[in-house]
């Protein structure tokens, strides 16, 4: 096959760094709210037929949301296998938390109306708060640590060592950016709550989330800051070759500069939108949770969520992944990719699908657009949640 | 097994896909059973068949909740537990699970949603049509996840790239029309179709004899029992090919499945019982048919099916092959970004089908060029898996699903001569009693299929012990015990569930009761026609 060569090596390289943040920008946008009802669930519902409510706000849709997930790990796999196979064995248990809370969420949705027991109803609500909070924590805390760069050594055949523990991922720069990730999604689940709830679950909704897009640029920021005076970046030392083998080990690079993850911004200071839509999102969502633009504020936090996340990437490139204790074994966009032809299989695949998957999904939520009313949750018992 | 890292790693992940194979076949086949039903509603326009997509649909829901649930740990345990498999063949192995995302489970996930909500907002054909979606998408995904295994069996259409350490795609067409893969898929769907009919048809017979949802029931049954024929006739069917396949391009796990310690002159006698002695390398008491296994393996009176014995001669002469492609590997990565002498490459080229072998000798000593001839005879006789449990299990798998054909047979005679009401009871309790069995045999398949690629976690190109996290054995038990702990609370909760359910029966709603009362060929006395 000759085809894949109509794009070179390092073009695809760059387009699945991008589309590796689409994914997760898909995923936050999307399941990002899910997650944010479910941590939100216990708080802005109190009656059973409020939690009710809730959960049918996201009932319908959850699914196919996930898959999001589902799938940024298969393109990953397929994408960026080095990264792929350190980061989920590095980050272990973190990953197995996640995955509990996780499992956790499709039964909590799927059983906990089946049986009119106050307590096994409030034992799945609580499962599904886990369900919610655990994993939108654990991702920013993840995103701190890759930051700060993970402390993992490749062998010559390639075999991965990872010298770190769970509660060492728990830095405080870390665990700022798991409050990130927290109060983003937070707001995004209020903001959902607030389009498709009426009455006092919306009215408490709008409050919480009114806090949450606040808080979101303030720890935001406070991380940039944080990151400006104690995070030092990676660089590559060696030759940079960006069509070369994936093997990390044949380059060199450094850790310890300070302000290295800044570079980018001051090589090309077009970049600096990136945060700012970020912040701004925030902003705008906030303003929306005031002024009660329902619609508006989903939209805006989605896009503050695309920015944060994004700018995570822009900091970054095009390290990926940096490692702490060996920084040759850094992953980066050059030396952590799938072989050529599969990264081009791979996208004509995306091109032809995206599109489809998008078209159907946005179906789906049309045909379940409009609030979720209590009363017909009660009456119709049967297909509800 | 010793319960070392890879033991456990592998156990993990023999735990986590077992339980996961409880809730798929079910999904895969009762998706197009909902299929079928709705179909006959929207053609008919009968509320009878409405009710049956409902409250068959409701059991569907409960199941597939644990599948998606179950399901999420599979996509990223890879990498967890097996990083260095994720490195090695990620760039293959990678790609169908990720078109499996795009292209099949969006498309089941996105849409369960709208099955179960979105009676009141779509129109009848409307419906239908997401039914049919969602049916396809839950088959779509078993084909996908059916290439990558098909994979792992038949590494078909890849090669070692010494620059990356790692397995990369040559031919990606010949990895998805992998004949492996194809055989799987139709088997193991199949599997999937026999487990829902069997399903429908158990719970049908236990309303029959109870006297409840008469009406339900009996449609249930007649549209089980034509879909479990046509399904465990195709497991079967396809369950040869796979067994022909399997000696074509797995001949120890043939060999092994069929405990042939020795290479006899063909045609090779089928052993249908005996002891297989994994020390003294025979089977006891064992009883043969001639003839037949030849036949089975290589559907020829001439050709000969290699022992265990044989093949480990062999694997022994692909050790010392895969030696040699090792030992070029320093060389090779010597040279860095520049390109390979063509020599050099030549070399290795030609050695390094066999480097997997080399790396069996991993277990016993880190760099395998200092291996002695004791350590190589060694690792050639790990290339044989644990004879026994793969003989055992494969005749169970095998002696159900002709069992599975029987009971489909015999019901699906009942139902086409309208004879369900003069059926003998003891037939009814058999079917109720029947429900488990495919199961069994669902699970039973997996292991043969899996346990018999041992100690390959790539068929001839990586060993297990080779393909693990270099994590410590204490963190995968706690995480097995994790999820082994959390799945058997919620298979608890599932099957109390599904209980609660079917006792329950079908639930009437608005619109079905109104539909009853319109509907001319709803009275009662006209139920037996359909």
């Amino acid at each position: 096959m000759i085809l894949h060569e109509l794009l070179s090596y390092d073009v695809l390289r760059v387009i699945w760094w991008l589309l590796l943040g689409i994914l997760l920008v898909g995923f936050a946008c999307t399941d990002g709210f899910d997650l944010g009802v479910g941590t939100l669930g216990p708080f802005v519902a109190r009656s059973d037929i409020e939690r009710r409510v809730v959960l049918n706000t996201t009932g319908p849709i959850w699914e196919g949301n996930q898959v999001w997930l589902i799938l940024g790990g298969g393109a990953i796999f397929a994408a960026w296998p080095q990264l792929y196979a350190v980061s989920f064995s590095g980050f272990y248990l973190a990953m197995f938390a996640i995955l509990f809370a996780l499992i956790l969420r499709p039964v909590g949705f799927k059983y906990r109306s089946k049986i009119e027991d106050p307590r096994w109803r409030s034992t799945w609500d609580w499962c599904l708060f886990i369900g919610g909070f655990v994993p939108s924590l654990i991702f920013g805390v993840a995103i701190g640590n890759v930051l700060q760069g993970v402390p993992f050594r490749l062998e010559p055949d390639m075999q991965i060592y990872y010298d770190g523990s769970f509660f060492g991922l728990l830095n405080p720069f870390a665990v700022l950016c798991g409050l990130v990730s927290v109060a983003m999604l937070v707001a995004h689940g209020a903001a959902w709550l607030q389009l498709k709830t009426s009455g006092a679950v919306q009215a408490r909704s709008r409050r919480a989330g009114l806090v949450a897009a606040l808080a979101t640029p303030l720890l935001y920021v406070l991380a940039g800051v944080l990151m400006w005076l104690f995070v030092d970046g990676y660089r590559i030392t060696s030759e940079v070759i960006t069509t070369g083998p994936s093997n990390p080990m044949m380059k060199t690079a450094e850790g310890g500069i300070a302000h290295m993850w800044f570079a980018n911004y001051a090589a090309a200071p077009v970049l600096w939108l990136v945060p700012a839509i970020g912040i701004l999102g925030s902003l705008a969502a906030a303003w929306g949770f005031a002024r009660r633009h329902e619609l508006f504020t989903l939209l805006a936090n989605g896009v503050a969520i695309a920015g944060i996340i994004l700018s995570v990437g822009v900091s970054m490139f095009p390290f990926i992944l940096p490692s702490s204790i060996q920084p040759q074994a850094s992953l980066t966009v050059w030396d952590a990719s799938s072989s050529h032809l599969i990264l081009f299989i791979m996208l004509v695949c995306t091109i032809i699908f995206l599109p489809i998957i998008l078209a159907y999904t946005s179906w789906v939520y049309s045909v379940m657009r409009g609030k979720v009313d209590g009363k017909e949750i009660e009456e119709e018992r049967g297909h509800a949640y | 097994m010793d319960l070392d890292i890879v033991g456990l790693s592998r156990l993990q992940f023999a735990a986590t896909a077992l339980y996961h194979f409880l809730f798929v076949p079910l999904t895969l086949g009762l998706a197009v059973i909902l299929g079928i039903m709705e179909t006959v509603y929207v053609m008919t326009q009968r509320p009878i068949w409405r009710q049956m997509t409902k409250f068959w649909g409701t059991l569907f829901g409960i199941n597939f909740a644990l599948g998606v649930a179950t399901g999420i740990v599979m996509e990223f345990q890879f990498g967890m537990n097996w990083s260095y498999y994720s490195h090695y063949v990620g760039d293959i192995f990678g790609a169908p699970l990720a078109i499996e995302g795009l292209m099949a489970f969006f498309l089941e996930a996105t849409l369960v949603g709208l099955f179960f909500f979105g009676w009141e907002r779509l129109s009848k054909v409307k419906h239908l049509i997401v039914t049919w979606a969602m049916a396809l998408g839950t088959n779509f995904s078993a084909l996908w996840i059916l290439i990558a295994n098909g994979w792992m069996q038949n590494p078909a259409g890849a090669a070692l790239n010494p620059q990356t350490m790692r397995m990369e795609v040559t031919s990606f067409a010949e990895v998805l029309f992998n004949p492996v893969a194809q055989a799987k898929f139709v088997h193991t769907v199949s599997a999937g179709y026999t487990v829902a009919a069997l399903f429908v048809l158990g719970v049908s017979a236990w309303y029959l004899l109870k006297g409840r949802h008469v009406d339900l029931a009996k449609r249930s049954l007649t549209v089980a029992a034509s879909f479990g024929l046509a399904a465990s006739l195709s497991v079967v069917v396809l369950g040869d090919e796979s067994g022909y396949l399997s000696g074509e391009h797995q001949s120890m796990k043939l060999a092994a499945v069929e405990a042939m310690w020795e290479t006899e002159p063909a045609p090779a006698s089928f052993t249908a019982f005996g002891f297989p002695d994994q020390e003294a390398r025979e089977t006891h008491y064992a009883v043969h048919i001639p003839w037949v296994m030849g036949l089975i393996g290589t559907r020829s009176l001439d050709t000969q099916i290699p022992g265990i014995k044989n093949l480990v001669e062999q694997a022994k002469g692909r050790i010392q092959n895969g030696l040699i492609a090792y030992d070029l590997l320093d060389e090779i990565r010597a040279h860095g970004h520049q390109p390979i002498p063509a020599e050099v490459r030549a070399r290795f080229d030609a050695h390094s089908g066999d480097l997997g072998h080399a790396l069996l000798l991993k277990r016993y000593v880190d760099d395998p060029r200092q291996a002695t001839a004791a350590q190589i005879e060694q690792a050639a006789w790990d290339t044989v898996p644990q004879v026994a449990p793969l003989f055992w299990t494969f005749r169970v798998m095998v002696g159900l699903g002709f069992f599975f054909i029987l009971l489909t047979l015999v019901f699906f005679w009942h139902t086409a001569r309208h004879q369900i009401d003069t059926m003998p009871r003891w037939l009814l309790r058999v079917a109720v009693w029947s429900i488990p069995l495919p199961w069994i045999a669902a699970e039973c398949g997996w292991f043969v299929a899996e346990f018999g690629r041992q100690p390959w976690a790539i068929e001839g190109v990586l060993p297990v012990a080779v393909a693990v996290s270099n994590l410590s054995a204490t963190t995968v038990l706690g995480t097995l015990l994790g999820f082994v702990a959390i799945y058997t609370v919620l298979l608890i909760v599932e099957m109390k569930l599904m209980l609660k359910a079917i006792r329950k029966g079908p639930q009437l709603d608005e619109q079905d009761r109104a539909e009853l009362q319109t509907s001319p060929h709803a009275l009662p006395q006209q139920s037996a026609a359909f």
